[in-house]
């Protein structure tokens, strides 16, 4: 069965190439990758994930609002009935946030340097589990 | 009438499209289930980046002020990995924002005339769930993929400038399946001549087709070209033409169905592979 991801930007910084470049590694992973632009509301997010059933949802936050956009998103999967899906998280995270997100439910946070492989590995794992 | 479109539970429907995706069996059976329904299925199909999803996503938030409506939107598999880009939802931030629309992509897997492989169980399964107007956009469209023509009530073909001249638009395939026709982007030069062309070259064939106009990005023409989707669907209802796509439509899905089933169930089964191998021997040469 195919992997359905949902590659997301969130909040207001303008800056997508990262997003895109994973999106691309996913779909050459084999991946079905729902990618959905610039500046997306953390309900537009969740709406997405909702009418698409992805498997795992794919945020890309470069703006330092992480922490708040995460709890959102996080919160918001849980009251639509899907907050059993992985969330994994990409951008300029620091290091003491990134463990405050897995505590709070991020699944894993990906920063500068991660390499594509790992990131489609870590989803197929995840997935299949 | 927006709250009977909030009625549908979409996380429901969302999963089951899953499976409808993925288990052509189990797809059947979950429709059989369910009672008919009347509803409409309009196709948008044209070449990359005419402006298929633009255009979608206006038409869909003019439906839905009426009847509950779907999008499902294909965008192609790759036949190397098998791996997709869907990106449709980019262009649809009207429609995926509005409260009772269900925008659903789906990638094409390895189907090549347009389409994906469930979608005649998924457009039957959203209509029989509660949907009225179901939208279904095409993978950007080559010169011959025209199944779109199968599957819908009704077959928009969008048109841009900039993409040949008159020649392309006497070709067979794709430009012969319009029960309507869109020239879009209609602010660039080279407009003006597309639209007069395309009225030219129906007028050769002899089709009495309606040419609209439109800017997706603005929103000019949509109205008319809703209005127009309205009135053609209504002519068909009134001449029987509806009820003979539908008829097609049904024979197309069973067919459909029938090969996915033999795909998903008995490629690896050695009597299916007999079998082959007799047809080719026998008829192959």
């Amino acid at each position: 069965m195919k992997i359905k991801v949902l590659v997301a930007k969130p909040g207001l910084d303008g800056h997508d190439r990262g997003a895109k470049v994973v999106a691309m590694a996913l779909r050459d992973a084999g991946m079905e990758v729902i990618y959905t632009g610039l500046r997306q509301s953390p309900e537009s997010i969740v709406k997405a994930a909702l009418q698409e059933d992805v498997d795992v949802v794919g945020l890309s936050i470069l703006s330092g609002a992480h922490m708040k956009i995460c709890s959102k998103v996080l919160k918001l999967m849980e009251d639509s009935g899907i907050g059993d899906k992985p969330v994994f998280v990409g951008g300029i995270i620091p290091p003491e946030d990134a463990e405050e997100l897995k505590k709070a439910g991020i699944f894993e946070v990906f920063g500068p340097g991660t390499s594509l492989k790992s990131i489609a590995e870590k989803i197929e794992k995840t997935v299949k589990k | 009438m927006r709250s009977m479109e909030l009625k549908i539970d979409q996380l429901k429907v969302s999963r089951v499209l899953s499976i409808i995706e993925n288990n052509t069996d189990e797809a059947r059976k979950i429709i059989d289930k369910l009672p008919q329904r009347d509803y409409f299925v309009i196709g948008v199909t044209g070449s990359p980046g005419a402006g298929k999803s633009s255009l979608t996503d206006r038409l869909a938030c003019m439906s839905a002020v009426e009847k509950s409506t779907a999008v499902v939107a294909i965008d192609p598999s790759s036949p190397f990995t098998g791996g997709a880009f869907l990106g449709d939802r980019i262009r649809m931030r009207r429609a995926t924002d509005y409260p009772g629309i269900f925008v659903r992509s789906m990638a094409s897997r390895g189907n090549v005339g347009g389409l994906s492989p469930s979608i005649y169980n998924t457009v039957e399964f959203l209509g029989r769930s509660g949907y009225d107007w179901i939208y279904v956009e095409t993978v950007g469209a080559g010169q011959s993929e025209t199944d779109i023509a199968n599957l819908a009530d009704i077959v928009v073909l969008v048109l841009a400038p900039g993409l040949g001249d008159d020649v392309q638009t006497m070709k067979a395939g794709i430009m012969e399946i319009g029960d309507i026709f869109v020239v879009n982007k209609s602010d660039l030069p080279g407009s003006d001549q597309l639209f007069s062309r395309t009225r030219a070259i129906l007028e050769l064939s002899g089709k009495q087709l309606p040419v609209v106009r439109t800017n997706s990005i603005k929103g000019n023409g949509i109205e008319e070209l809703h209005k127009k989707i309205e009135e053609i669907l209504e002519d068909y209802i009134n001449s029987g033409r509806l009820s003979e796509k539908r008829r097609k439509r049904n024979l197309y899905n069973n067919l459909n169905s029938a090969y996915q089933i033999i795909k998903e169930h008995y490629a690896e089964n050695a009597k299916l592979e007999e079998l082959i191998k007799y047809l080719l021997e026998n008829i192959g040469r």
